[in-house]
């Protein structure tokens, strides 16, 4: 989208913003617990989430309703994403597993249960024919659906955060020995390691720049890291907020970066460099 | 007369109506308008419409009441500042129409006798009961309002008995005479009940004049209605609004605290003169509104308060009296006056009357003696739970309340916790699956758990003595940190590498060192020197206790060595334990792959890579071909997925050190093997590291008997090998009990064909019968046509028929002829003989087929021959391990003795008949 930006909270609600002007357009209430994640479909008009209460719900932005909620999770879950064309829901839970579920017909149980992970699954990206999985047993999981393989890089260290690169050649993975690793989807090596931000604890969020050049990464010393992707030198460090950097993301086109921090999301421009905040 | 009569009455009648014209003469009577075409004119000649109470609409409307089109004109609001509109109030009779004002309308405006002028007389018991009323109300003269306002009117009761010739001020009932005079009530007749107030019924008797004469009845006494107001105000019982007459010139103090009357009669004249010289109008003017500025009389504002009221001079009441005066004591008091109480109490509320007896006094019981020592003040006695926390503020306070304890050993018992006190008491811990609680706590939880329980122990260590404690048995909590450096020192002594993750009596530093020793010279084979290792400080039975202890420790550690490490990881990143413990994943060693990720070798060596299946749908749903179109297969098809994942065994990362359950899981090992109930992780590993582990021969035992089972019929699952062996025993046995029906399927068939054939009621044969039936009925079909070429084939050629192929010896023959007679017959008799749903099937065939020719039911009877004949192949080819079988076998032989005829079918249904 790049139009819209998704907050989701402890206050059990998700709120859809326009990041460029600060205004709360809608607010949609009916989680039980926290939402933990929230993704929006590719035309916008739907939204999944998911929460602390094990579900992972389908929303309708225009009326707000729950379309659908899907019950399966045996623990948290903690990402979920739309697949290209929204007709599945792909979610990763704690409780080790990733869950594709159909938005199509009205099963209520998945379409598929991958629990090949070993720990919980902190992170899920998908791509057109891959599903991008981030364990907490320190593995990122390729599920190629099209070669029907299944690719297990062990990076040795809980991985908080997956991100495909733009070109859908790499595989950026952050794991909490405060180090983001690039992989070649391919092969597995290692291209490129960025460490000088901290992540210990949270499960933060990391992102390829629009153009693949730049790789960023929240950190908890309220800072957002960019490195050269290339180089892998540390090229900027926006200082967001005093406390930890929660959540990342980058416009798809534009060099427009959102960063959520203690309830509020900031919206950095590079150009204008006038943030713009809205409360969450 | 009669005219005149007529006149008068004339003048005096009153006409209704209006009268008819005069017929004029030849004039035809008018035809009576029909009642359709009757119509309704209001005064000015308009038409009326009639209509529902709904149904009025436009119509009603407009015609009845408006009457215009432009229906109700609003009246012209003008106003100036000249002229001023005024304002108008408008009343009901605004909106109504002039017919409602006439007469027969809603509101007639003609002047008519109301209610009040109806009748002239006014209800006089009512009138009483008001006045009544008005004494008794708070503000006096208010029902007076009510007269004004209510109308009174005349109860349909009140009318009736005026009617029956009831006047008022009579009484009510049936008119008596009147008793000459009343005479003294019977002595001997005793009243019950309460005694009606004297005055309000004898007393009007009484006064009745004497004169009665004899033919004279009378209305009884009118009563006075008793005042049954019930009491709504929240004043006191008996309270009377203030009566005018009394409130003022302080009245009521003449009469209610009139104490003592005889002394104070020269002050009520005193009073009295004053009201009178006064002359004041009673009411309610005066003092309660003040004193005006313009009244002479403000000297009269405090006369309540006059000194003149009070006594002035003492005199001498009553000898004696005047010793007390007024704070005499209560009963002389009481005494004195006990005949003056009446007086003064002066009114007796309604209903109410005095009592003659007085009560009997209440008893009194004098409050219990204090003791001599007792103090009225309490003080609380700290209560303090047997805890370890609290322990020192435990003391403090007893130290403060000056009981310092005597003994510490019965103070430290209930500081003791259970596991403690099982051992002072010398029991046996418990052999149960006890898993702790401490195990599904969170790791957190834990390490908070631990703190408190080290500071506690720490407390507890300083007054007890050190216990060799089997309580590590129980706790999975790591030791503390220095026990658990020393103890990776000593680890590299010992042989194998894995051991010093197994510290039994981690809790316990010394004795850890005594069992490593122990251990240490058990691997070297001097088995005797073991008391060398124990503490010669302790006593012969400590010393043979623990060194039990350590034998057991070490068969545990041996046999749980790789079973507990399998089934439980430690937690690998923990950032003060640099070791990490090799978790058997599927996934390739991850040792390996931690190097070359320190090594940062990422690629090849880090990577697995799986053959996965994704779901149809998931394919369908990505718009991506599936990649494995011809398998069933979902997920990883080689990978052993666990049904219970890690995530199950998250909270376990520290079990290691936990040798709590050893013994158990022993036991739960053998149990899992001899009746596989969960799969579980480390049933696999072990498999895994069979060779290596000299651990569990016997489990492998009883693992090569599963595994014997399982390798003949399973192929496939064996070549999933040891790798990942992802079905459980029980899995495989069941697979294996599948198999194994399904290659010999034929049991139950054969039973089904003995059972079918010996028992011919059994619905499961009922399949094959089937086919039989299939055969037969074609076998049929063929000889139908063979006998529709032989026209009208004599019953003599069937019958020949039958006796070559029948024992000529046997009854069959009548039968035949029967059945030649008629087929109906035949129909009703076969059943019994052939009593199974086949051979009826058969006979409801024939039924079918019976309007063709009759000898079609004997070849009937060949076709069941041949039948048999079948039957009997298939019971020889079946005959293996069936008890039936012999039986059959026997009537097999009968039957073929008997050459292969109806007879032997005869022969079975005496047999068949004792089976039902």
């Amino acid at each position: 989208d790049g139009n819209y930006c998704l907050t989701c909270g402890s206050d059990k609600s998700l709120k859809l913003w326009n990041p460029h002007k600060g205004t709360a357009l809608r607010s949609y209430q009916g989680h039980g617990y926290e939402v933990l994640d929230a993704a929006g479909s590719f035309d916008n008009s739907q939204i999944c989430s998911c929460g602390a209460d094990k579900t992972v719900t389908l929303w309708d932005v225009a009326t707000g309703q729950v379309v659908r909620k899907y019950r399966g999770h045996a623990g948290k879950v903690n990402c979920v994403q739309f697949n290209e064309e929204a007709t599945v829901i792909v979610s990763g839970s704690i409780d080790s597993t990733v869950r594709c579920w159909d938005c199509r017909s009205r099963r209520p149980d998945p379409v598929q249960v991958l629990d090949e992970a070993k720990d919980g699954v902190s992170s899920v990206k998908v791509s057109d024919h891959e599903i991008l999985s981030g364990s907490v047993d320190g593995r990122v999981r390729r599920y190629d659906l099209r070669a029907g393989q299944l690719y297990s890089d062990y990076l040795g260290s809980p991985i908080t955060s997956v991100c495909f690169s733009r070109d859908g050649q790499c595989a950026l993975a952050a794991s909490l020995d405060s180090t983001l690793r690039l992989l070649d989807k391919d092969t597995g090596e290692l291209l490129g390691e960025y460490t000088g931000h901290r992540s210990t604890a949270y499960r933060l969020d990391c992102v390829l720049s629009e153009q693949d050049t730049h790789v960023g990464c929240a950190s908890e010393d309220g800072h957002v890291y960019f490195w050269d992707l290339v180089e892998g030198s540390l090229a900027l460090s926006l200082p967001v907020g005093r406390g930890v950097v929660q959540s990342l993301d980058f416009h798809p086109s534009l060099p427009c970066l959102l960063a959520a921090t203690q309830g509020q999301v900031q919206l950095w421009r590079e150009d204008t460099f006038q943030p713009e905040e809205g409360d969450e | 007369a009669a005219a005149e009569s007529s006149e008068s009455e004339e003048e005096d009648a009153v006409s209704y109506g209006t009268a008819l014209q005069p017929l004029q003469e030849g004039e035809r009577i008018k035809k009576p308008v029909p009642l359709q075409e009757q119509t309704v004119k209001d005064a000015k000649g308009r038409y009326q419409r009639f209509h529902g109470a709904f149904t009025g609409g436009f119509s009603a409307g407009y015609f009845n009441t408006v009457g215009t089109k432009e229906g109700w004109t609003p009246s012209a609001f003008v106003s100036s500042r000249q002229k001023r509109a005024d304002r108008t109030i408008l009343g009901p009779e605004d909106f109504m129409d002039e017919e409602d004002l006439s007469e027969f309308g809603i509101a007639p405006k003609d002047i008519t006798t109301t209610d009040d002028f109806a009748s002239k007389a006014k209800d006089r018991i009512k009138e009483k009961a008001r006045q009544i009323a008005g004494v008794v109300a708070a503000i006096p003269g208010t029902t007076a309002f009510d007269d004004l306002i209510g109308p009174s009117k005349i109860t349909v009761g009140v009318e009736l008995l005026r009617k029956m010739g009831w006047k008022e001020g009579q009484g009510i009932g049936p008119r008596v005479k009147r008793k000459p005079r009343r005479q003294k009530p019977d002595p001997a007749v005793k009243i019950y009940g309460c005694a009606l107030p004297p005055g309000l019924s004898e007393g009007s008797e009484d006064e009745e004049d004497e004169y009665q004469p004899e033919n004279v009845t009378f209305a009884p006494k009118d009563v006075m209605p008793v005042d049954l107001t019930p009491k709504e105000n929240v004043h006191g019982l008996g309270y009377k609004g203030l009566d005018p007459s009394q409130a003022l010139f302080g009245a009521s103090g003449r009469e209610h605290l009139n104490l003592f009357p005889g002394s104070s009669e020269d002050t009520s004249n005193l009073i009295g003169d004053l009201r009178h010289s006064k002359g004041r109008k009673l009411g309610i003017t005066g003092q309660a509104f003040g004193v005006g500025a313009l009244e002479e009389e403000d000297d009269d504002i405090y006369a309540t308060e006059t000194l003149s009221k009070y006594d002035t001079v003492l005199k001498d009441e009553e000898p004696g009296d005047g010793l007390y005066g007024w704070t005499a004591p209560k009963q002389y008091k009481s005494k004195k006056r006990s005949e003056r109480e009446v007086k003064y109490i002066g009114k007796i509320l309604d209903g109410f009357s005095l009592a003659s007896k007085s009560p009997t006094p209440s008893k009194m019981y004098p409050p219990p003696d204090l003791p001599r020592n007792y103090r009225p003040v309490h003080y609380f006695r700290p209560v303090i739970a047997a805890g370890n926390e609290n322990h020192h503020l435990r003391r403090a306070l007893e130290e403060s309340t000056g009981k310092l304890e005597s003994d510490k050993t019965q103070q430290s018992r209930h500081a003791l916790n259970a596991f403690q006190r099982r051992e002072r008491l010398g029991e046996t811990c418990l052999k149960g699956p006890a898993p702790s609680v401490l195990e599904y706590l969170s790791e957190k939880d834990r390490e908070r758990l631990k703190e408190v329980k080290q500071a506690s122990e720490q407390q507890m260590k300083a007054k007890m003595l050190p216990q060799q404690s089997p309580n590590s048995r129980l706790q999975p909590a790591p030791p503390d940190d220095a026990s658990h450096k020393w103890q990776m020192l000593l680890g590299g002594q010992l042989a194998n590498a894995g051991s010093s993750d197994f510290k039994p009596f981690a809790r316990n530093p010394e004795k850890q060192k005594r069992y490593e020793n122990f251990v240490k010279s058990l691997k070297q084979g001097e088995k005797d020197t073991l008391e060398h290792y124990l503490d010669p400080s302790m006593t012969e039975w400590e010393r043979g206790r623990e060194q039990e202890e350590f034998f057991r420790a070490a068969m545990f550690y041996k046999s749980s060595n790789s079973t507990l490490s399998s089934r439980f990881t430690r937690a690998k990143y923990e950032d003060d334990v640099d070791k990490v413990e090799v978790p058997r994943d599927q996934e390739n060693d991850i040792d390996d792959k931690e190097a070359a990720v320190k090594m940062k070798m990422f690629g090849k060596l880090t990577r697995d890579k799986f053959e996965w299946h994704p779901e149809k749908l998931l394919c369908k749903r990505f718009n991506v071909p599936d990649p494995y179109p011809d398998s069933s297969i979902v997920g990883l098809p080689k990978v052993k997925r666990d049904k219970y994942s890690v995530f199950n065994f998250l909270t376990l990362p520290e079990a290691t050190t936990s040798v709590t359950q050893a013994t158990n899981e022993k036991i739960q090992q053998n149990n899992s093997l001899n009746k596989p109930k969960k799969p579980s992780r480390w049933d696999v590993s072990d498999k895994e590291k069979e060779k290596k582990d000299s651990i569990s021969e016997f489990i492998s035992l009883a693992r090569s008997k599963a595994d014997q089972q399982q390798q003949p019929p399973m192929p496939a699952t064996e070549e999933r090998g040891a790798g990942q062996s992802e079905t459980t025993p029980a899995e495989v046995t069941n697979e294996d009990k599948e198999q194994e029906e399904e290659s010999r399927p034929s049991m139950d068939l054969f039973k089904a064909i003995f059972v079918s054939s010996s028992d011919e009621k059994s619905s499961s044969s009922e399949e094959e019968s089937d086919e039989e039936q299939e055969q037969t009925t074609s076998v049929i079909d063929s000889e139908i046509t063979k006998q529709a070429d032989l026209p009208d084939s004599s019953s003599s050629n069937v019958q020949e028929n039958v006796a070559a192929t029948a024992d000529p010896g046997v009854s069959l023959l009548p039968v035949s002829k029967k059945e030649l007679d008629t087929a109906e017959e035949f129909g009703p008799k076969l059943p019994p003989a052939f009593s199974s749903g086949r051979f009826y099937r058969f006979y409801r065939k024939e039924k079918h087929r019976k309007n063709r020719e009759k000898h079609k039911t004997k070849r009937e009877h060949k076709h069941k021959k041949e039948k048999k004949k079948k039957h009997k192949k298939q019971k020889s080819k079946g005959k293996h391990k069936n008890k039936k079988s012999e039986k059959d076998s026997s009537s097999d032989t009968a039957d073929s003795s008997d050459s292969l005829s109806d007879v032997d079918t005869t022969g079975l249904s005496p047999k068949e008949l004792l089976r039902r």
